[in-house]
């Protein structure tokens, strides 16, 4: 094999599947159902159960966020936990030392990662694929480190980490603070989602799917090539720059040894799981990356690990297009069931 | 006389109903959630994943040693049941934990939790819900603030009081030292270096001449070293976890610098620093330390190591015996033990904090002789005393008092 040929392999390999613009969101009744479910649920359950559900939301919409940069506009990252730590450091340092409402922080926190997205876009520009994904690997570990530098010890709080306070319920609501930051989440992450799909679905995020099926076709029509992979990049740190704010505000604590490489995996594997370029999926997937560790540890506590990685190995060989596949199947067993 | 049998007679119906009050309350037994009249629950949080994993040998130590308790017959006839989950050591992931812990398993308390990091992340949590977080597993400084934290204790001696002990040492018998000082980049060493800092005073900018970090992630540490030996510094204070600090040692005797040589209790364990680096390298560095290493053949024959050892061969015996980590997990669970034992039937968490911030001179198997655990209600550091000592031959040497050096958060 050739040189030549092999780099065309390399492409190949990483083109990322085209996905009809139709099948990357839900219709409408099922999303009405999962709406519902999503806000009756913790009117039954225990705090420690919202505030899980409020971590599954943080990290589904960072998922999201993944998934509209690669499902999207076809690039890829391996460089989220750096975005999600901006925010997350962008929310904490305002509401701790500035004393800034926590609301307000969080389009704050989704600019700051925007124009850092779209700064880091630029160099990335000349990358693709695995070296892409190398570049924000190399973001996401350097970031950590950022964060403990002297310089900036004075605002991050360095190795020790800044402690945040909880807000309470507005306007005097009757309910725990868990279940407030909880519907608050919800609020967040569903107008997030509308606009995501809203996004997709316009002129933007028909440029988005043309670059990722052919880029050179794509300039050929006329699409901005340079201007959209950046922005897909910006948008993409900025979503996950909110839902890293809204994580420092749950979890009430920001530390550098929270933001390493092992969270933007994480993301990853939640993205892959929840089905590359399906936005429902999301939440899916990061069920899979908040239960399923404790699952593995449950069944072996010496070996997590290695349960996880044969979970993670099923899901993968079982369902390789992840919860979009399982979609997909259950929609044409319903519709078989009709037909009958 | 009429009056004196009305006042006998006052007196002893006062007392009648004083006795009356105050017996049953004496004899009932109080139990907050997670306790019962047959099992104590006690939570607790380690990495037994990610990077900080070589720790989780603590947990498991732990575990090991409550089966050995509940075997032997539990605590006033109550078993332990400890759970114990995975946090990878990150702090988002020991919130979740700490949350299902208190809010999901309802234990009784949370002890021994490993981190700096993720004791900080629910540190307000725990303080919020009234739950001890009992014997934190980290050194650092900030767990003594008995006021702002009522319901947060450390265990072991901490990183600041430990180098201004080197400090003192230095400035008493090496004044005109030229120190050089590596450190690792994080709250650990930070730490240290705060104290040692401390410790020199207004001495400390003169008489540092090298000061160097490095990252856990370096595979190596010997560039550091060939720097700081170009500084010409005739004092070394290594603050290194115990593979950099093998580094260290081995590297300083290639390189052929023999300075003063400080090492941080921490790298101070024979079997997984010591002996890999070398024993003609590590002749004459100084360290304390505050438990019986099990790896130095001093201790071969002491009743404690024995103790120790019995324990481990029934229970852990897939235990790594030169990991200090084992014996530090023995220590700190026969502590909760004599806390609980002192609780009595009155297993409220207000009392069990009551009992840990009144325990004087308790000397649990393993610590070196003349060090004790003393707490009050103003001082939530159990552990803060130290030795120093020098490593001599193929043993450490112990030598001068047992000094303390507390310092609070």
């Amino acid at each position: 094999m050739s040189a030549a040929e092999e780099v065309e392999v390399v492409t190949e390999g990483q083109a990322v599947e085209a996905v009809p613009k139709r099948a990357m969101t839900l219709g409408y009744g099922t999303s009405l159902i999962v709406l519902a479910v999503l806000i009756l649920i913790p009117l039954f359950v225990k705090n420690f159960i919202i505030f899980q559900m409020t971590m599954l939301l943080i990290y589904a919409l960072a998922v999201m966020a993944l998934n509209i940069l690669t499902g999207g506009s076809g690039q890829f990252s391996l460089g989220q936990s750096a975005f999600y730590a901006v925010g997350a450091y962008t929310s904490a340092i305002l509401m701790e030392h500035a004393g800034m409402n926590y609301a307000l922080t969080l389009p704050v926190a989704g600019i700051v990662c925007f124009g850092f997205g779209f700064l880091f876009g630029q160099p990335a520009l000349r990358l693709s694929g695995v070296y892409l994904a190398l570049a924000t690997f190399a973001l996401a570990t350097a970031m950590p480190q950022l964060l403990k530098l002297g310089y900036f010890e004075h605002w991050t709080g360095g190795v020790q980490g800044l402690v945040v306070t909880k807000p309470d319920a507005p306007f005097g609501l009757p309910m725990g603070q868990d279940m407030w930051l909880y519907y608050f989440t919800l609020a967040v992450s569903i107008g997030i989602y509308l606009a995501s799909v809203n996004l997709l679905r316009s002129r933007s995020g028909r440029a988005f799917m043309a670059i990722r099926d052919n880029e050179i076709a794509a300039s050929a029509m006329g699409v901005d090539v340079a201007l959209y992979k950046t922005l897909a990049f910006g948008v993409s740190a900025g979503i996950t720059g909110v839902a890293g704010g809204l994580g420092a505000i749950a979890v009430q604590f920001v530390a550098p040894d929270g933001y390493t490489i092992q969270l933007a995996i994480s993301l990853f594997l939640g993205m892959v799981v929840g089905g590359v370029g399906w936005l429902p999926g999301s939440i899916v997937g990061s069920a899979f990356i908040i239960f399923v560790p404790n699952i593995a540890e449950g069944i072996s506590k010496g070996l997590s690990g290695a349960v996880f990685g044969v979970l993670l190995f099923l899901v993968i060989f079982l369902v390789p297009h992840g919860a979009r596949q399982v979609a997909i199947i259950a929609q044409q067993l319903a519709a078989k069931l009709k037909k009958n | 006389m009429p009056a004196i049998h009305l006042r006998l007679g006052a007196f002893s119906a006062a007392l009648a109903l004083l006795a009356a009050t105050t017996t049953p309350s004496v004899a009932q037994k109080k139990y907050d959630t997670g306790a019962s009249d047959t099992e104590i629950k006690i939570g607790n949080i380690m990495p037994y994943s990610g990077a900080a994993s070589a720790y989780g040998v603590i947990g498991k130590t732990e575990e090991a040693y409550f089966r050995k308790l509940n075997a032997e017959g539990g605590i006033n006839g109550r078993k332990i049941t400890f759970i114990s989950y995975d946090d990878a050591y990150t702090p988002p992931k020991t919130v979740e934990q700490a949350r299902k812990l208190v809010e999901s398993d309802e234990v009784l308390m949370i002890f021994n939790s490993l981190g700096t990091p993720p004791n900080s992340a629910i540190q307000k949590y725990m303080n919020q819900k009234k739950v001890p977080q009992l014997f934190v597993a980290t050194g650092a400084t900030k767990w003594n603030d008995p006021k702002e934290f009522p319901w947060t204790m450390g265990w072991q001696p901490n990183y600041q009081s430990e180098s201004i002990i080197y400090a003192k040492y230095i400035l008493k018998n090496k004044p005109n030292a030229k120190i050089a000082v590596l450190y690792q980049n994080d709250d650990y060493g930070k730490d240290y270096l705060k104290g040692f800092k401390d410790g020199l005073g207004s001495k400390a900018a003169s008489m540092i001449v090298a000061e160097d970090s490095y990252e856990v992630t370096e595979p190596t540490i010997d560039s550091h070293i060939v720097r700081l030996k170009a500084s010409g510094a005739d004092v070394f204070f290594n603050i290194t976890t115990p593979k950099f600090a093998a580094q260290a040692i081995k590297k300083n005797a290639e390189l052929g610098w023999h300075p003063l040589h400080f090492l941080n209790n921490v790298s101070s364990s024979i079997g997984s620093v010591i002996k890999p680096a070398g024993f003609e390298a590590a002749q004459g560095i100084i360290s304390s330390q505050y438990l019986k290493d099990p790896t130095d053949p001093q201790w071969k024959t002491d009743k404690a190591m024995i103790a120790w050892n019995e324990f481990l061969d029934k229970y852990y015996p897939e235990a790594n015996r030169a990991d200090a980590s084992v014996m530090y997990a023995y220590i700190v669970s026969q502590g909760l033990v004599h806390v609980l034992k002192a609780c009595g039937d009155n297993l409220t968490r207000e009392n069990i904090m009551k009992q840990a911030a009144s325990i004087r001179d308790y000397e649990p198997g393993g610590l070196l002789p003349g060090v004790k655990v003393n707490t009050s209600a103003t001082d939530f550091a159990p552990l803060s005393q130290l030795q120093l000592m020098q490593f001599k031959g193929e043993t450490w040497d112990r030598f001068g008092e047992i000094l303390s050096g507390d310092v609070g958060g």
